[in-house]
């Protein structure tokens, strides 16, 4: 399952990051912010009203604002 | 100060780094630039514990040493002894927030890397405790190999620790004073070490910021988030009228005072109309402002301090992805506010090129705090002071249309741009969110007192001279004696601003309007500097000068020229501080060509459209 599908509040590992989906520079921010394979996620917050973009999720300790293009490049396991 | 030791202050954004810098320097501090660049260098000095002095370096905060942004480089660039002006630094002191072991220690394993003495300063140990997470400094020392100190930069605690430790540092042969990995170390090896010596240190552990999440169910709810953001920006700019007015009306009362003083103790010659009508009506009708501009720059800084501007951001990101802008942009747009100058240079926070270069040329549009005296001077004039509805006057409604018209542009402009100009797909939007501070009182201060400052300065400087340049220019040559023409249609400002008459006619400018425009180039404040000089020049006697500015305004000019003005000042770039931060950061006179090009084109089309329609409607 990819991260933008994960419900929200739902806490689960990242299994896999396909960095080839992303930019060196989107890749590069991206493990910056802690996203790595092992490490624990929990979708918290989606946009204003409707709108599931941008998407905020606690990665680790830190909670980290990504798009949900980018999300999609990361593969987890519920746990 | 070069003979002093240098000593670098790096860390991940949001460890509490400038807080630490502010617990160590006081208020010791010099702001600079670093060269080449427009990456501001905050420097003080600091004791060190043989009472040798040190010179403390805050560097941007950044997440390796694989910059993606302006900022980020000059950290690099410094701890690597590569940034031009600049001597390398004999130690650093890495600042790491203790609730983000795991992912601020990756950074700090690369700077120790580095092969300069280190010592770990393990920040914000009181949040963690809070966080539930107990921390060992000395087992994370002895993985580490440097000393770890624990700080709360907010409270100074640790600080006399981490001055004996960095002591010892300067004093200790670099070769022995870090044992560390020297080795070039892969990005994914260097974060498994991190995680695990992250958990070698913890001691214990229980679930994560509380406290941070409960604010965020309730400040990014899909409904409430928005209302609030937007109640809060309301709310701000109210504040900006009201709780301005006692100090306002108490520097007013000064400068009056200060004006009678002249009057009393100086005779009636040019030197006196000189100090009166050029320096103390000029500057003074800026420096009234000042109480308004503070109140607006201490809103944006606890909002920047206490974690919720990143929050702002993420609940605008999906209106500014609708013109092709991130979130991101939102916070450099916000502080255009109070400044365009400050906005632009923090859009180097943004990564993505073309986002940052769209920012730039639409961030004068938002309206910033110099235009605040242009339109309250215009409002107070001509729009009656009576309430819409209870709570909310006319004028105030009148203000808020003025900053909801730039924002408007700015979106149009934002969108043109990303179409035409500088097409391509954007990096997106990619934030830490920090958990949720109480911004310290002496932090705000500071940074008030800096911004004050830097305000008064300009005030002193520019302004006084543009103000006293524009009084010679109305007041030579003197209109001969028993001579019908007045002093402002004789002199030479006069002549120039006739010239310029026929170009802003169409638009429904008069003569004085036009006068006005010349020294607001140098900043938009002296319009009204303009003006009340004009004014004061032109007076036939004491009891006309005395008259205020508004009511000469009210004489002078019609409805829909006023607000024609307005619409005029909501567009023009009329700031060269401004165009030149802009060529500054885009490095060359392309972009502030564009910008400078669309803007007053805008801008003229506005005033235009403003002043026809509004004598259509029989305003």
């Amino acid at each position: 399952m990819q991260l933008d599908t994960l419900p929200l509040n739902k806490i689960a590992r990242i299994v896999d990051v396909d960095w080839s989906q992303l930019g060196e520079a989107e890749g590069h921010r991206l493990r910056c912010l802690g996203f790595e394979a092992g490490v624990e996620v929990e979708p918290l917050h989606r946009g204003w009203l409707l709108a599931r973009d941008p998407l905020a999720v606690r990665v680790g300790r830190m909670t980290v604002a990504i798009r949900l293009a980018h999300a999609s490049a990361v593969t987890v396991a519920p746990l | 100060m070069s003979a002093l030791p240098l000593v670098a202050l790096v860390g991940n954004p949001n460890a509490g780094k400038s807080a630490l810098f502010n617990a160590l320097t006081g208020a010791r501090q010099k702001t600079g630039n670093y060269p080449g660049v427009t990456v501001e260098r905050h420097s003080g000095r600091i004791s060190l514990d043989d009472g040798r002095p040190a010179e403390l370096v805050d560097l941007p905060g950044t997440y390796s040493l694989t910059p993606t942004s302006p900022d980020e480089a000059v950290t690099r660039d410094v701890v690597m002894g590569r940034q031009s002006g600049e001597r390398r630094p004999a130690a650093i002191i890495i600042v790491v927030d203790a609730c983000n072991l795991d992912n601020h220690l990756r950074f700090a394993l690369e700077l120790i890397g580095l092969g300069l003495p280190c010592l770990v300063a393990l920040n914000m140990v009181d949040l963690a405790e809070r966080d539930g997470l107990t921390l060992s400094a000395e087992k994370l020392s002895a993985e580490l190999g440097v000393p770890v100190i624990p700080t709360i930069a907010v409270r100074k605690r640790g600080l006399d620790d981490l001055r004996t430790a960095l002591t010892d540092a300067l004093t200790t042969a670099p070769s022995d004073a870090n044992r560390a990995l020297n080795a070039p170390v892969a990005p994914g090896d260097l974060r498994r070490e991190a995680l695990r010596m992250a958990h070698a240190a913890i001691v214990a552990e229980r679930p994560t910021r509380r406290t941070t999440r409960m604010i965020d169910s309730v400040v990014l709810h899909p409904i409430a988030g928005p209302i609030i953001l937007f109640a809060t920006l309301f709310a701000m700019f109210q504040l900006v009228y009201s709780a301005a007015e006692a100090p306002v009306a108490l520097i007013e009362a000064g400068l009056s005072q200060i004006q009678d003083w002249v009057m009393r103790v100086m005779p009636d010659n040019l030197l006196r109309s000189a100090i009166i009508d050029g320096v103390i009506a000029g500057v003074g009708a800026v420096i009234v402002f000042l109480p308004q501009i503070l109140v607006l720059f201490a809103f944006i800084l606890v909002l920047e301090m206490s974690g919720y501007m990143v929050r702002a951001a993420f609940i605008m990101d999906r209106l500014m992805a609708g013109v092709g802008l991130s979130g991101r942009a939102f916070i450099p747009l916000l502080s255009s506010f109070a400044c365009a100058v400050p906005g632009i240079m923090a859009t180097r926070t943004i990564e993505d090129p073309r986002d940052r270069l769209t920012t730039i040329l639409i961030a004068p549009l938002m309206t910033c705090s110099a235009r605040l005296p242009v339109y309250a001077v215009i409002i107070g004039a001509f729009i009656p002071d009576q309430r819409v509805v209870p709570g909310i006057g006319l004028q105030g409604l009148v203000l808020f249309g003025l900053y909801l018209s730039g924002i408007a542009g700015a979106m149009l402009a934002a969108l043109l741009i990303r179409r035409t100009m500088v097409p391509g797909r954007s990096l997106g939007f990619m934030m830490e969110m920090p958990r949720y501070q109480l911004p310290s009182l002496k932090d705000v201060a500071l940074g008030l007192w800096q911004r004050a400052a830097s305000f008064l300065k300009r005030a002193g400087t520019i302004i006084a001279l543009t103000t006293l340049v524009l009084w010679a220019l109305l007041s030579f040559p003197q209109v001969p004696n028993g001579s019908a023409k007045s002093q402002i249609d004789h002199s030479i400002a006069g002549r120039i601003a006739s010239g310029l008459e026929v170009v802003v006619a169409p638009i429904g400018f008069n003569r004085d309007m036009a006068l006005a425009l010349i020294p607001a180039m140098a900043a938009r404040e002296v319009a009204v500097a303009a003006l009340a000089t004009t004014y004061a020049v032109d007076a036939k006697d004491e009891a006309e000068a005395e008259q205020g500015l508004r009511e000469r305004l009210r004489a002078g000019w019609t409805l829909p020229m006023a607000l024609a003005f307005l619409a005029w000042f909501v567009f023009a770039p009329q700031c060269i501080s401004t165009i030149a931060v802009v060529r500054r950061e885009t490095n060359g006179w392309k972009w502030p060509a564009i910008m400078v090009g669309y803007l007053f084109a805008l801008a003229y089309v506005a005033a235009g459209a403003t002043y026809w329609l509004a004598t259509s409607l029989g305003l």
